[in-house]
């Protein structure tokens, strides 16, 4: 198991290095000179060396890219160029907006997707399995935004049960709190409540047709029981696999979902920043947010080896 | 996923082996068994259809100011109603048909092909394997939006430019499928009878190997044609597309958000079309799936 962790964590660096480079080049192979597409059309030739002079762009690439590697292992994603505030503390202020609103999402996705998808799996083939399945395909093809802003028509505007936009710190009114973060996760959890359920269904029914489910079956165990004990849990693994992938959909969803709901996290740090041009802070808000996606699926992988010795060989 | 795909070759071998015309007929009587793709491809070939025929359908100029008929509910003269400058929200949907579908093809067909050609290179040549996988994981790493978001910062708003974009964002995943048949394929058989012939690695490649990894790849153009319209969409919407006069469906909604309480068809109406083809393009692919490649029918 050390063995297999260790050498799971080593094969993580080059993709975890290939990140770091793809954002490096981001800004340097863009087409025209990276340092006046920044500063904008309306700056002075003052104001795009200076630019260029703050991001390292008047060095020899080579050495460009050795000042990213260091200063990147140092934690040190430099300074926006609009507000000179350190990116790093710029992203420390945004997370926890952003983590409870991941988690929440997660939690709401999972808690429907799972049943739905044992649902369709045990009904396979009839129409409730095609209603199922027919839903599904729709969730993953409903743009987030969209679904952001019909249920604030619906459910702030014409019935006003919760607020439109906003967001409130868990430490100040916790209740509020996650009265705010309820639309907001709804709209983005259909998309990874649609992946998990399709995967939910497809593993649960290939393990309803093993022979330790007929034996199940056969000893006269209730249906409820097969259904839980032997063929969801023997189907964990797979989903747990789509829970860890689906998070790049989850993180893509958040940047839309904060800019719908006006909630002040990572994606409207880089929204902004897009808007203008603040690239330090478009590359650090990327690097980070990658990181924690590689990390995530390094843990996926190691808990599938924990679960199912078979992987570790 | 590797895994599944490798599995999957003998069969894909047998079907892409098949003549053009069989196919069709194949396909028809397929077509007739699995009304879910037919229902999928019937969404699409409507909205090709309007996006041809957008200046015919009772359309007016789509970017044409009127701003005494402003916020204009739906109703028999403007059907989708109108927006903050009174333009009418049916043509302007209508005709952003074109710049969805535009990009959602070309992204398809690009990416598709760069991905075949980077996988079957990548695929059959070890020592350019890993090179090449590493950094096609580590694109993979970054969330497919953001990555189009802050190549499009740079790239400057186009039309144009969003199908670049989504072409990077889009191909690494494809060219991971195209590399796993090539891996099992170029073990097989008829490689090595073809080998053992004297031809050369390149006939090889493109007569012997590509052709066989055929059916993924078409099943894996039409995921990437769904998720380029929505990408574009969110692009636009969130102020990274195409520049804001250009009729897409993201551009009308990212105006309609101010107006929300106003005016919701705004935003209603693009969001349908743009709802209905993506789930048009999945379900084509889902029946293609399960048609090209049955080893993978029980799974997802």
């Amino acid at each position: 198991m050390t063995g297999y962790i260790i050498r799971r964590v080593l094969a993580t660096i080059p993709v975890l290095v290939v990140v770091a480079l793809v954002v490096f080049a981001l800004i340097r192979f863009a087409p025209g000179d990276p340092a006046a597409i920044i500063a904008g059309q309306e700056s002075t030739q003052e104001e795009v060396e200076g630019i260029r002079r703050q991001l390292g762009l008047d060095r020899p690439l080579p050495i460009q890219l050795g000042i990213w590697f260091r200063d990147i292992l140092q934690g040190d994603l430099g300074q926006s160029i609009l507000s000179k505030h350190e990116v790093s503390e710029l992203i420390v202020q945004r997370v926890v907006p952003t983590l409870s609103l991941a988690v929440l999402t997660e939690i709401f996705a999972l808690a429907v997707a799972i049943p739905i998808g044992v649902l369709a799996a045990w009904k396979a083939n009839t129409w409730i399995d095609r209603t199922v399945m027919v839903f599904a395909t729709l969730g993953f093809s409903i743009p987030v935004f969209w679904l952001g802003f019909i249920l604030i028509f619906f459910f702030a505007v014409k019935i006003p049960l919760f607020p439109a936009a906003g967001y409130i710190a868990p430490s100040e009114d916790f209740v509020s709190y996650l009265h705010r973060l309820a639309l907001p996760a709804l709209a983005t959890g259909v998309i990874i409540m649609a992946l998990i359920a399709r995967m939910t269904r497809a593993t649960v029914l290939e393990t309803l047709n093993e022979d330790y489910v007929r034996t199940a079956r056969s000893k006269g165990l209730s249906e409820n029981l097969v259904l839980i004990r032997h063929a969801l849990r023997n189907a964990a693994l797979p989903i747990i696999t789509v829970v860890g992938l689906g998070v790049a959909a989850l993180l893509s969803g958040l940047v839309v979902t904060e800019s719908v709901f006006g909630i002040p996290g990572l994606g409207r740090l880089l929204l902004n920043a897009i808007v203008s041009r603040d690239y330090p802070i478009i590359q650090g808000t990327i690097l980070i947010i990658s990181v924690v996606y590689v990390i995530i699926n390094l843990l996926v992988d190691i808990s599938y080896a924990f679960f199912d010795p078979r992987v570790r060989y | 996923m590797a895994q599944r795909q490798e599995q999957a070759t003998p069969e894909v071998a047998k079907y892409s082996a098949l003549s053009l015309r069989t196919l069709t007929s194949r396909l028809w009587v397929l077509t007739r068994r699995n009304p879910t793709m037919m229902g999928g491809i019937a969404i699409v070939v409507f909205m090709a259809i309007l996006a041809v025929l957008a200046p015919l359908l009772n359309t007016i100029d789509p970017k044409e100011i009127d701003p005494r008929n402003r916020f204009l509910s739906p109703s028999m003269d403007t059907w989708f109603g109108s927006d903050n400058v009174g333009r009418d929200v049916y043509s302007r949907t209508i005709f952003g048909t074109r710049v969805s579908l535009i990009v959602g093809f070309a992204v398809a067909i690009i990416a598709t092909f760069s991905a075949a050609m980077i996988g079957v290179l990548s695929g059959y040549y070890r020592k350019l394997d890993a090179v090449i996988m590493r950094f096609m994981d580590g694109l993979m790493s970054i969330p497919s939006v953001l990555l189009a978001m802050a190549l499009m910062a740079l790239l400057g708003g186009s039309v144009q430019n969003v199908i670049i974009a989504l072409c990077v964002v889009e191909t690494p995943r494809a060219v991971r499928i195209v590399r796993s048949s090539v891996l099992s394929l170029r073990e097989q058989m008829f490689v090595d009878a073809a080998r053992a012939l004297g031809t050369s690695p390149l006939r090889i490649l493109y007569l012997h190997i590509l052709p066989n990894t055929l059916a993924p790849l078409i099943v894996q153009a039409t995921y990437i044609g769904a998720s380029a319209v929505l990408v574009e969409a969110y692009l636009s919407f969130l102020g990274a597309g195409p520049p804001p006069d250009v009729p897409s469906w993201g551009n009308i909604m990212a105006e309609g958000r101010n107006y929300i309480r106003r005016a919701v068809w705004v935003i209603f109406f693009p969001g349908i079309f743009l709802t209905l083809t993506v789930l048009g393009i999945n379900l084509a692919g889902d029946g293609l799936r399960d048609n090209l490649d049955p080893r993978l029918r029980r799974r997802m």
